[in-house]
């Protein structure tokens, strides 16, 4: 999520002149949570001049867990991404599909395509996970477009929201498990759960494997929603040294350090929409590979 | 900041399955079929470019051979017709000379045959002449076989004469 320049000016403004009205540390903790506020999630959607209430619904209860479904900012953020994301890739099916030799927005599109087919899906699971492609096709362009959505003004990064990027990584878990179990069917797939270690053993090695199953997805969303976080809070944080110090002079500084760290967030949120998907891919991969290692010894 | 919204998990779930469903449907299939037809397309045209490449440079070679054939036989043709020429000039040339040859060994036997003719009707006449002027010298008969012989062999001496 970027800064939204105007409401940030004002919000600033009031905590800059608490950290000079109260005491040192009354303010700096005042400060800290009006940056924080732009990072998390709201029921308000920030537009230029105001802001908008989002619809809120009643949360309803599902085996003990409290599901609230309001419209927060990142839902909408969400939303917004999703339909982003179908626009582009309906627009650049069509190009492909009128035009043999794809040009311009469509042939920008296929270089990705061929990047995640070529590099990603074919060296990790090899011709078995073509049949991924789409899955992992949509996990990047989504949370690309969503990365990307919180550098513009009045923008928000819904993968900068650790609930976001826990229902991508239960996703990622579910199809890391079901193309394992495809791959090497349910007698392997519960079979390697045993390590392959003597059955004494089984009572150690049991849990930690199942463990295993559900740290690889953790990491996954606790590593993206923290890179995504992250240069969010930095940015926040340089311009708050703006409205510390009210002078032009000092606003160079952070202004040139603002650029600096936006451009790496450019740069960041191509590198984690990479990571996780490749991430996602390696971790299908074993299990394929795992499938490929039995039907071997079953020939041999 | 780090608690779960199980709500906004369900929304993310939610989002990216429909998501998922209708861009399968309308984005990535047909791309990533226009990306496997193209791929096929253009390995068959490579293909098939590689192919024509390798019958031309075929059919060059086949041109170069045939070229290279024409020459050395229209070579041999005019090597054929110079020899013949030659041949033909030579022999022209030797019949020419052989019949020269004859002509003139013919006009000399003539001429010597004239030539003894001559020599051998001098000597009768000069033998009469002879008799006639020493007949007269000497008013003698000399008509007596005794005196033509020795007049013969004087004339035979003085033939042999400048012959000598």
């Amino acid at each position: 999520m970027s800064v939204p320049v105007s409401s940030d000016t004002t919000a600033l403004h009031h905590a800059a002149d608490s950290l000079a009205a109260v005491s040192h540390v009354a303010g700096e903790h005042n400060m800290f949570a009006e940056l924080l506020h732009h990072v998390q999630d709201s029921n308000e959607l920030e537009i230029p001049f105001g802001h908008v209430s989002l619809p809120q619904f009643d949360p309803f209860m599902i085996a003990g867990i409290s599901f609230d479904m309001s419209i927060t900012k990142h839902v909408v953020f969400l939303w917004i991404s999703a339909a982003l994301l179908l626009l582009f890739a309906v627009l650049a099916a069509g190009r492909n599909r009128r035009s043999a030799v794809p040009t311009g927005f469509g042939n920008l599109v296929e270089i990705f395509i061929v990047f995640i087919r070529d590099e990603i899906v074919l060296p990790n699971m090899g011709t078995a996970g073509l049949r991924y492609v789409p899955y992992l096709l949509t996990t990047f362009f989504f949370i690309l477009i969503m990365n990307l959505a919180g550098l513009v003004p009045y923008g928000a990064t819904a993968t900068g929201n650790v609930s976001v990027t826990a229902g991508l990584a239960i996703i990622a878990f579910f199809v890391i498990q079901a193309s394992a179990i495809r791959a090497q069917g349910m007698g392997h797939y519960l079979a390697h759960l045993t390590g392959g270690v003597h059955w004494i053993l089984w009572p150690i090695m049991i849990p930690i494997e199942i463990l295993g199953l559900f740290t690889k997805p953790f990491a996954l969303c606790i590593r993206l929603f923290a890179n995504m976080t992250g240069g969010h809070i930095v940015i926040v944080a340089l311009f708050g040294l703006i409205f510390i110090f009210k002078s032009y002079f000092i606003a160079v500084g952070p202004f040139a350090f603002i650029l600096g760290i936006l451009m790496l967030e450019i740069f960041v949120a191509f590198l984690q929409a990479y990571i996780f998907t490749m991430l996602t891919a390696l971790f299908m991969g074993l299990g394929i590979q795992a499938a490929e290692a039995h039907s071997e010894e079953g020939h041999a | 900041m780090l608690e779960i919204n199980p709500g906004l998990i369900l929304w993310t779930i939610l989002t990216f399955l429909v998501l998922m469903v209708v861009l399968r449907m309308l984005a990535w299939k047909p791309l990533l079929h226009a990306l496997t037809s193209r791929e096929e397309k253009i390995r068959v045209s490579l293909q098939q470019a590689e192919e024509a490449q390798k019958a031309a440079r075929e059919l060059l070679e086949e041109n170069k051979q045939q070229l290279a054939r024409a020459e050395e036989e229209s070579q041999k043709i005019i090597r054929e017709g110079r020899d013949l020429g030659e041949k033909l000039k030579s022999e022209i040339v030797d019949k020419a000379n052989s019949s020269a040859r004859q002509m003139v060994d013919q006009a000399k036997d003539e001429i010597r045959r004239e030539r003894e003719a001559a020599i051998i009707q001098l000597r009768g006449e000069v033998a009469d002449i002879a008799i006639l002027a020493a007949g007269k010298i000497l008013d003698e008969n000399l008509d007596t076989p005794k005196q033509r012989t020795l007049v013969d062999r004087v004339i035979k001496d003085i033939g042999k004469g400048p012959r000598a």
